[in-house]
């Protein structure tokens, strides 16, 4: 092969270089439109659940605060009366209950009566609820929007977070699996 | 008449100022507080709405994190002490903008290095393909063959 034609196909690739990395470039966007960050891990992972002490929702159950987390593995469920997303995912917070896995409440910004009728009309799985009028405790667990669960391992530090309405399916593949390696010595 | 409506009109179109979401109840009354606030504000991230500040932004939680950050800074926080508040919590997708780090060093230094690079390639194809020679013309080539055939005699 002359050395001439050597030289014009290196060109020919070089200059197919701006076209490759275009279409790398159109690949990451594509991608990226179907990302959805409320899925981002969250930054609080492995971190200690922040200090709260809430007040009671329901009369005959007590508050929730910060010294009621840890001991054994569990979750923690952020709701609200006004979240149709919440009401959605309701169904399953009960089954949770009725298998006796740990379960305690934080209502955010929610009214007390209607946080009261919610569970009243739906069933109440906690163990504890509390009262997150202000949102404050929902800042400082990383909250972006209700529903959100988070896993708590004995020590109270958080290990994972699920963004959004839990379904039996998920509670399948995402939490029992983890709630189960936690719970293992 | 219909002048002078217009030029009030107008008159009172640039008196507008931009339209915040920052609401009259959440402003502090100190205003190098608030100037602060505001300036905290544009940078962090309302994280449900993405790719609007919390001080654009109309969401719950965006209000909520005014007014956290107002608490704070009353409180006597210092602006990094804020912001090290929320990304302790939120991760650097609060910040609008990236922090420099490991991470994130495609993103702050990609851009000059793809521009450093296509320079150095511009400057080395100079180098090895000096501009060509531009061919005599008939009439030079003439001349030259003359005073030539004249330096030989």
């Amino acid at each position: 092969m002359p050395p001439e034609n050597k030289s014009t196909l290196g060109r020919r690739l070089l200059f197919l270089l701006p076209v490759a990395a275009f279409v790398a470039l159109a690949v990451t966007f594509a991608l990226g439109l179907g990302h959805d960050p409320t899925m981002l891990k969250s930054a609080m992972i492995d971190k200690p659940a922040p200090a709260f002490a809430l007040e009671p929702v329901m009369a005959d159950k007590p508050g929730l605060a910060r010294a009621d987390l840890g001991g054994k593995p569990m979750l923690v469920n952020f709701f609200a009366s006004w979240c149709a997303p919440c009401r959605v995912e309701h169904a399953t917070l009960n089954g949770i209950a009725a298998s006796g896995i740990p379960l305690v409440g934080i209502a955010y910004k929610d009214k007390l009566e209607n946080a009261q009728r919610f569970l009243g009309d739906l069933g109440d799985p906690y163990q504890k609820i509390g009262l997150d009028l202000d949102g404050r405790t929902a800042i400082d667990f990383g909250v972006y929007g209700v529903p959100e669960t988070y896993i708590l391992d004995r020590e109270g530090r958080i290990r994972f977070r699920y963004a959004g309405s839990l379904s039996d399916e998920v509670l399948k593949t995402e939490i029992l699996p983890r709630l189960a390696a936690l719970e293992r010595p | 008449m219909i002048r002078h409506l217009l030029l009030g009109l107008l008159l009172a179109l640039a008196l507008t100022g931009p339209a915040w979401a920052v609401n009259p109840d959440e402003r502090l009354a100190d205003p190098v507080l608030e100037a602060r606030a505001r300036a905290l504000g544009k940078s962090l991230r309302c994280l449900v709405c993405q790719n609007q500040s919390i001080d654009d932004s109309n969401a719950d939680l965006a209000h909520d994190l005014r007014v956290l950050v107002r608490a704070q800074l009353t409180a006597g926080d210092s602006d990094a002490q804020v912001l090290a508040y929320l990304q302790a919590r939120y991760g650097d997708y609060v910040l609008l903008k990236p922090p420099v780090d490991p991470a994130t060093w495609a993103l702050w230094f990609g851009p000059p290095a793809v521009l450093l690079i296509g320079g150095g390639v511009l400057v080395a194809r100079r180098r090895d393909h000096p501009a060509a020679p531009i061919p005599l013309s008939a009439e030079e080539r003439a001349r030259l063959d003359l005073l030539m055939t004249d330096a030989d005699e």
